[in-house]
């Protein structure tokens, strides 16, 4: 008998213990991106990004569980199978690249847990509907920037087009893209090559670009690859215009390139070049904080864009999870439905990257407003009006 | 398009034989070690991306992470050394461990620290980068495969593939993602007719055959290179004779370490390297001296200018497929050398 009552005294402790732990419930988000491997530039800001994320959203811990999927597909539904099923994650970022965030998509909805990919490819998120209900991407879509490249060579009276591009997924996407946008404007593409991103030549391929005598050559690859062509291109006497995509925005391509990128072209989202943005844009108060935050941490001028998609990321979560904190508790399927609910209503969320407006038929949400064009003007990227 | 323009063709062949001069020393590092030690040298190609980036982290006036590496491998070595022949070291077999696993490490180490900031000029970093990267060949040698020297030859291959990865995933760590571009050591461009040959390509044709004639002299005329020979030519032989294998071991690797480094540094400039380029330049020179059976320097050499035209060509015909290309001809060569070959026994 006189054990009992101690029994009793160290259940209730026990029970005291426990219930301030379970009341406080942090909201777990697991991130995936591709630290080591060929996508390492792109992955190693995102990674760097999540050390500036805030800890807190609406009074609730938020808890980042990161890891490296070393730009590889199998790695990356491992990943995202172990961050679901072992940590416990309400919500998935990553991956770096579209081939691993495609593979990762069925994963996602078969466990019913939103994910938000930093892939650039329309192809994770369209067409809509079926798995893909739970699959959100802040990277502008491909073909947003393809129509701005188009636009902008109509207007300066290019009639003729030559394209390089990665032999990958982001080569294939680009093409796709630039065909069908060019097409639309009337411009004639006259020869398309390919190139990997570890080849020490494009002799080759630049030789038969130039002989079919382009008025422009738009160059898809990301990184300082990249530069490669365009270093062939001016050795070998090319004096057209050379457009770049996106995937280039990092302070490494310029450095690589030198005189060679002066002048060169290229769509970009509006934080490469925030302090040019007029101060009426809303976009360029958010950007400004995060290229502050990013080189105040890093080192000045380190920032990369490809970051900038995961901290959006991470403002699309800031603004959906008071909405599913009311629907649920972290942790439970029907917050992380409610999650999904609120993500796909969101409206208006300024990001650093662009302004997002998301539906059902739109899980990218950006408009005109997320890409300006830029180009090379004394080792520096140059807003062009 | 399609007609072969002669100025096209001739631009095509030079860049094909610049690209093939590398490929072309890696064969003949590769089929060296292979000869000497039977370890197909996987990480060949990571010296030569250590050697590019090594001698643009110079050019850039910064420290590069290769020379810490290069620091632990030779205290690791040295380690090593003193347990496999704690038995048999007497003085001067000390002092000549410490002097290459400790002394020289440190002496390279202080070189660079002192070096790195004030920009030496190109000719000191590039010497300075064939420093850093060449030891790190024999101190691999040492504590990955001396250990297991009589292990098989599937057992090596695959010892090699570990140092393979080990030093892709350090090279992140010490270089970056991105690549890196070196300053060139001629700024010089010939005219030819219709060709501009730059400077820098003279230097790798020019480069290729002095290391070919050098390497040449050093087999036939030296005692140790006569002592590789023997070693390549029967192990157990050359070692009843009083050669001592595991030395001629360590001399082919340094041999390829400091051909592979050189070969980075020498196309630095040309091309943009990342801390992963290695294994695919690597893999070309290893297609090149499969075809000679890993045995034959002649057969590789010319085997190798053929990879490097054949690259060029169909980059220029056929980008999208041009390695499979490349990759695809080795097939029916293996074939036919498979059909052709007498039968021999699979391990000695």
């Amino acid at each position: 008998m006189p054990r009992l009552p101690a029994r009793l005294a160290l259940a209730a402790l026990v029970a005291i213990a426990t219930i301030p732990a379970h009341a406080a419930e942090p909201i777990r988000v697991g991130v995936t991106v591709s630290q080591t491997g060929p996508a390492a530039s792109l992955g190693i800001p995102q990674r760097n990004t999540v050390a500036l994320l805030p800890t807190e959203i609406s009074g609730r811990e938020v808890k980042y569980i990161l890891l490296d999927d070393a730009s590889d597909t199998t790695k990356a539904v491992a990943n995202t199978r172990k961050l679901i099923d072992e940590d416990k994650a309400d919500v998935i970022i990553g991956s770096s690249v579209t081939p691993a965030s495609l593979a990762m998509v069925d994963v996602v909805a078969e466990k019913q847990v939103p994910m938000i990919s930093l892939g650039a490819s329309s192809k994770i998120i369209d067409p809509p509907g079926g798995a893909r209900v739970w699959v959100f991407k802040t990277p502008q879509n491909d073909s947003l920037m393809a129509d701005a490249v188009a636009d902008h060579m109509a207007k300066h009276g290019i009639k003729t087009v030559a394209f390089i591009g990665f032999n990958d997924a982001y080569g294939d996407g680009w093409l796709t893209e630039a065909t069908r946008a060019l097409e639309a404007k009337g411009i004639k593409l006259v020869d398309t090559e390919r190139y990997a991103r570890a080849d020490t030549s494009v002799t080759g391929q630049t030789l038969k670009m130039m002989a079919a005598k382009p008025d422009a050559v738009l160059i898809a690859g990301s990184g300082t690859p990249a530069a490669l062509p365009e270093k062939t291109l001016k050795e070998r006497g090319y004096t057209g215009k050379i457009y770049q995509t996106h995937g280039v925005a990092n302070a490494d391509f310029l450095r690589v390139g030198g005189k060679d990128v002066e002048g060169t072209i290229l769509p970009a989202g509006p934080v490469l070049v925030a302090a040019q943005l007029p101060d009426s844009n809303p976009i360029k108060p958010v950007a400004l904080k995060y290229v502050h935050d990013y080189d105040a941490k890093y080192g000045a001028g380190s920032m990369a864009t490809f970051g900038a998609h995961l901290y959006d990321a991470d403002l699309l979560l800031q603004q959906a999870i008071p909405l599913a904190l009311k629907k649920g508790e972290p942790g439970t399927p029907a917050f992380r439905s409610a999650l999904r609910d609120a993500l796909e209503g969101l409206h208006e969320v300024v990001l650093t990257q662009g302004v997002a407006n998301m539906s059902p038929k739109d899980h990218n949400g950006f408009d005109q407003r997320a890409r300006v064009m830029v180009t090379i003007q004394d080792g520096k990227w140059v807003l062009l009006h | 398009m399609n007609s072969v323009d002669p100025t096209i063709f001739l631009i095509l062949l030079q860049d094909g034989i610049v690209n093939g001069a590398i490929y072309a020393l890696l064969a003949l590092s590769l089929v060296l070690v292979f000869a000497v030690t039977r370890v197909v040298l996987i990480p060949q190609g990571e010296f030569v991306a250590y050697g590019a980036l090594t001698y643009a982290t110079l050019g850039a006036g910064r420290v590069p992470g290769s020379v810490f590496l290069l620091c632990a491998l030779g205290i690791a070595a040295c380690g090593y050394g003193f347990w496999a022949e704690r038995r048999t070291l007497d003085l001067s077999a000390t002092l000549r461990l410490l002097g290459e696993t400790i002394l020289l490490p440190a002496a390279v180490l202080v070189l660079t620290l002192w070096l790195a900031p004030q920009r030496a000029g190109i000719a000191v970093e590039a010497f300075l980068a064939l420093l850093i990267v060449a030891p790190m060949a024999p101190y691999l040698y040492r504590i990955a495969f001396q250990p297991m020297a009589e292990a098989s030859v599937l057992v090596l291959l695959i010892a090699a593939v570990g140092v393979h990865l080990a030093m892709v995933g350090l090279g992140l760590v010490f270089f970056g993602p991105e690549g890196s571009r070196g300053d060139a050591f001629s700024g010089a461009t010939y005219t030819l007719g219709a060709l501009t040959v730059p400077g820098q390509a003279l230097w790798i044709v020019g480069a290729t055959l002095l290391i070919m004639a050098a390497l040449a002299l050093f087999f036939g005329l030296t005692l140790r290179g006569k002592a590789l020979r023997a070693t390549a030519v029967n192990r157990l032989g050359a070692r009843l004779v009083g050669i001592p294998t595991a030395q001629s071991g360590r001399l082919a690797f340094a041999l390829a370490g400091c051909i592979g480094a050189l070969s980075g540094v020498l196309i630095a400039p040309l091309t943009t390297v990342y801390y992963d380029s290695g294994f695919l330049i690597g893999l070309k020179g290893f297609v090149a001296a499969i075809v000679g059976g890993l045995v034959s320097y002649p057969a590789a050499l010319v085997a190798a200018l053929a990879v490097g035209i054949g690259e060029s060509f169909s980059s220029f015909y056929a980008s999208a497929f041009k390695e499979v290309i490349v990759f695809g001809a080795i097939v029916p060569v293996l074939l036919a050398r498979s059909l052709l070959a007498a039968p021999e026994a699979e391990e000695e």
